[in-house]
């Protein structure tokens, strides 16, 4: 064999994509012994989680004792709209609090309750007070906590190193190929188990809070490796972000703003989330304003505030309200919280937001509302997975975090993707170990395999073209945004479908110069691969799902059908080619869907 | 609509040159914005980090007209129109490329700093601290990780001989905010002073000026930590100011 012009390491488990579910992954597979590789896109500890901002969901019962797992499942099957995986709902609820007590005992501090407990804060759609939380930086502390920790655990990082593929050893997943960023050169990885912990796909889209690293690559990663996708038209469009300055315009406004008492006004100062609040919710739904108010300190006998529903519907009033004419200077809403509470108050519990909007747009939260629009923020879909093993339907691949679907169902619920990650990051871990543990076989990386991904990533520096890639993503960008948005119809799908393809004819002319060293233009020409599958698997979703449900709103289906309510889209590669299909949920057990019909 | 001219640092380890170039900037525009649309229409294989844009996740610092700074916390309107915006790497750690230094440094000294070592819990299985209490360290975990404390410490800085000796003000305050974690058991002061070489730093406060979390690093950091090493040695003294809740700032 002909020397490899790459190098190669070999672990038990590698974990592609190092923020709270990568992390927490890694820690796991180390601690039942086996060698673990963490393979980051950037630097460790500048991943996506860094940037969470109200907190992780659980129910910890520190603020009402009368909060339990049961509550937490129902409120999590409700935000979805019913169309979770009930198990991994389940299980997620039970296990989130151990989660949250495991951060406690690696160095989180969490705010405290006046008994020295953990704090909790209120957020859209949980029935208690949930958010154990640090300010508004819950996301930089669960991180530099697992970081941490992580070091001291035997774990192999891998910093600024992109997967580009996976391997394959007949049926089973074998490893992975990528390149370092600071040199261009190609690195291979072999591997018993691989766990995908990579995030979202946000940046298929033109406003959203997502970082540069958002590129779909991990639900892309399983799709080519044959893995199914499931709920990929569920896209959270996140009721608050900046909307001005435009640089900042994606800025995310963390939902602790409206759980800290801020509430939602159009430009008459109406408090307009009471006219939005649909018949699912309207049992749980403070109709009045004194109500509303009266919930933040006294939740037995009032009900929750509409500006705290779940995220979809509050995204849906703030884009009717500005279409209707009764919006913000800049085409949002307002979100006030200068008059409801306290300087001192807005200060301690929000301070990013306070020195977000002061040293970007010059506003003082503290004095004047804030203005915020929705934006593209998460992405429900992802690979499907077995709920207590994390295994995708490949041998050999987990995931866990954003890039797993079905925990959240068709909406998540905020607060619950922070307790996602290491409820589902602990479980990968563990299973990927205890799989790469029971697997007999030789570590295989196949010449052919790894020589073709080497060959398609050197490509744009060396074909003739002309194509820009920042242009082609500009363009994919604008497209998603204007007809995979918040409210989607058949032609705008079915165009976008067309201009995606398209955008992939233009992909495959793309051309950069500068060579291999950290080239940013190579990168962004090497990850429009995953950018337009994903997006193309967004829109392909979206088609096929002929009725409106949690973060998929069809203008022409505006209507909740029972019939798709019990079905997941799917989507697989075969022959090339992204097939749909239609397969039955899951059914839940008798005894869960009790915990339903107890009350309205 | 303002036109700067950006004169950016373009280059590798061997060495490199300034290059002008004449880029408009939005409202609202930040450093890094006008990077980027550098990158998708003059420059694509501009070499520069970055992930939040929020200054939350310290990855896009830089020097800017030589002030150590986040690229995305840096407004366009900080400038006049017309001006020149000169853009460098940190100049402490080695060039990668264009912007993008080699930080690994900072990642080999974060692994000696010894981790929490942590009390038993309450007896019934909980662990309470108390606000106040974590007030303090809470301060500490502010930190971004951007390192521009490092870039701008003089002992990292111009001193290449004691760099394995020295962990620098990120470090610094890693170990005061584990020391001041109401959870912790372990006492970090010969960590600091043997390895972390505290002794060095001469207390000129750059770390403090640059942070852009406003962290107190040298007032409630480093100087107590000094104070403490200074003192004789007592562990009985130690952890009556464990247990007190710490010392006072120096005023």
């Amino acid at each position: 064999m002909a020397t490899p012009a790459y190098e190669t390491h070999e672990h038990d488990v590698i974990v592609i994509g190092a923020g709270g579910a990568g992390l927490r992954a890694a820690i796991e597979a180390a601690a039942q012994g086996v060698s673990v590789g963490l393979i980051c896109k950037s630097l460790l500890g500048k991943a996506h989680t860094v940037m969470a901002e109200g907190g992780i969901a659980a129910a910890l019962g520190n603020v009402w004792p009368e909060d339990n797992w049961q509550v937490h499942f129902r409120d999590t099957m409700r935000g979805g709209k019913m169309l979770n995986n009930w198990r991994m709902a389940q299980l997620h609820a039970q296990e989130a609090p151990e989660r949250v007590l495991e951060l406690e005992r690696w160095g989180a501090l969490f705010d405290r309750t006046q008994h020295g407990l953990i704090s909790q804060r209120d957020f859209g759609g949980h029935r208690y007070a949930r958010l154990a939380h640090i300010g508004d930086r819950t996301g930089l502390e669960m991180i530099r906590t697992l970081q941490y920790h992580g070091i001291h655990q035997g774990i192999d990082v891998y910093m600024e190193c992109n997967v580009q593929r996976l391997l394959k050893d007949g049926d089973r997943v074998s490893g992975a190929v990528g390149y370092w960023r600071k040199n261009g050169e190609m690195v291979v990885f072999k591997a018993k188990a691989v766990v995908l912990a990579t995030g979202g796909i946000g940046k298929a889209w033109k406003i959203t809070s997502n970082s540069w690293e958002y590129t779909g690559d991990g639900h892309s990663l399983a799709l080519w490796a044959g893995a199914d996708l499931i709920d990929m038209e569920f896209v959270q469009f996140h009721p608050t972000h900046m909307v001005w300055p435009p640089s900042v315009a994606g800025l995310l406004v963390t939902e602790g703003v409206r759980g800290d008492g801020g509430t939602l006004k159009n430009n008459k100062g109406e408090r307009f989330m009471f006219n939005y609040i649909p018949e699912f919710f309207k049992g749980e739904t403070a109709d009045n304003e004194a109500e509303a108010d009266r919930w933040y300190e006294d939740k037995k006998n009032n009900r929750r505030t509409p500006d705290l529903l779940p995220r979809d519907e509050v995204a849906r009033a703030i884009r009717s309200e500005v279409k209707a004419g009764r919006g913000s200077p800049h085409g949002g809403v307002f979100l006030d919280i200068c008059s409801r509470r306290p300087a001192d108050y807005i200060r301690k519990r929000l301070p990013s937001m306070y020195h977000q909007f002061k040293e970007l747009a010059g506003v003082d939260i503290t004095k004047e509302p804030m203005e915020v629009g929705p934006a593209q923020h998460y992405v429900m879909g992802g690979v499907r997975v077995d709920a207590d093993t994390t295994q995708g339907t490949v041998a050999g691949l987990f995931a866990a975090g954003e890039v797993a679907g079905g925990m959240h169902g068709s909406n998540r619920l905020g607060g619950n993707s922070l307790s996602d990650l290491v409820v589902f990051g602990r479980r990968a871990g563990l299973h990927a170990a205890l799989y790469a543990k029971n697997f007999g076989g030789q570590l295989v990386a196949d010449a052919g395999q790894v020589d073709a991904v080497v060959r398609e990533c050197l490509e744009p520096l060396e074909r003739a073209g002309g194509e820009n890639p920042y242009a082609i993503q500009a363009d994919l960008q604008e497209t998603m945004h204007n007809l995979v948005g918040i409210i989607r119809k058949e032609a705008e799908l079915k165009e976008a479908f067309k201009r995606i393809e398209a955008l992939k004819e233009r992909a495959k002319k793309v051309r950069v110069d500068g060579g291999r060293v950290y080239n940013s233009g190579w990168h962004t020409a090497l990850d429009l691969r995953s950018l337009l599958t994903v997006a193309e698997c967004s829109a392909l979703a979206a088609l096929e799902r002929k009725e409106s449900r949690g973060g998929h709103t069809r203008e022409d289906h505006p209507f909740t059908d029972d019939a798709w309510g019990k079905l997941n889209v799917v989507l697989r590669l075969r022959e090339g080619r992204v097939q749909v299909s239609r397969e039955p949920l899951p059914e839940m057990p008798a005894e869960l869907k009790a915990l339903f019909q107890e009350r309205k | 609509m303002p036109t700067f001219t950006m004169r950016v640092f373009r280059g590798g380890p061997t060495g490199g040159d300034f290059r002008d170039y004449r880029v408009d900037a939005d409202d609202g525009m930040v450093v890094l914005d006008v990077i980027h649309r550098l990158q998708a229409t003059q420059a694509p294989d501009l070499a520069c980090r970055w992930n939040c844009k929020a200054g939350k996740c310290g990855s896009c610092s830089a020097e800017i007209d030589g002030k150590p700074r986040l690229m995305c916390m840096t407004r366009m309107d900080l400038f006049k129109p017309g001006d020149t915006v000169t853009v460098t790497p940190i100049r402490t750690f080695p060039i990668i490329r264009d912007l993008v230094t080699d930080v690994s440094y900072n990642y080999v000294k974060a692994r000696q700093v010894p981790p929490l070592r942590l009390k038993p819990p309450d007896p019934d299985g909980k662990y309470r601290m108390m606000q106040e209490d974590v007030d303090r360290a809470q301060e500490f975990h502010k930190c971004i990780e951007c390192f521009l404390c490092q870039d701008v410490c003089h002992v990292i800085r111009d001193h290449e001989e004691l760099k394995p000796a020295f962990a620098g003000p990120r470090f610094f305050i890693k170990a005061a905010g584990l020391d001041m974690h109401p959870l912790d058991t372990l006492d970090r002061t010969e960590f600091v002073r043997a390895q972390a070489g505290i002794g060095l730093c001469n207390i000129t406060k750059c770390c403090t000026e640059v942070c852009p979390e406003h962290i107190h690093i040298t007032d409630n950091g480093i100087i107590p930590m000094k104070e403490r090493m200074v003192d004789n040695f007592d562990p009985v003294v130690w952890l009556l100011r464990k247990f007190r809740g710490g010392r006072q700032e120096p005023a």
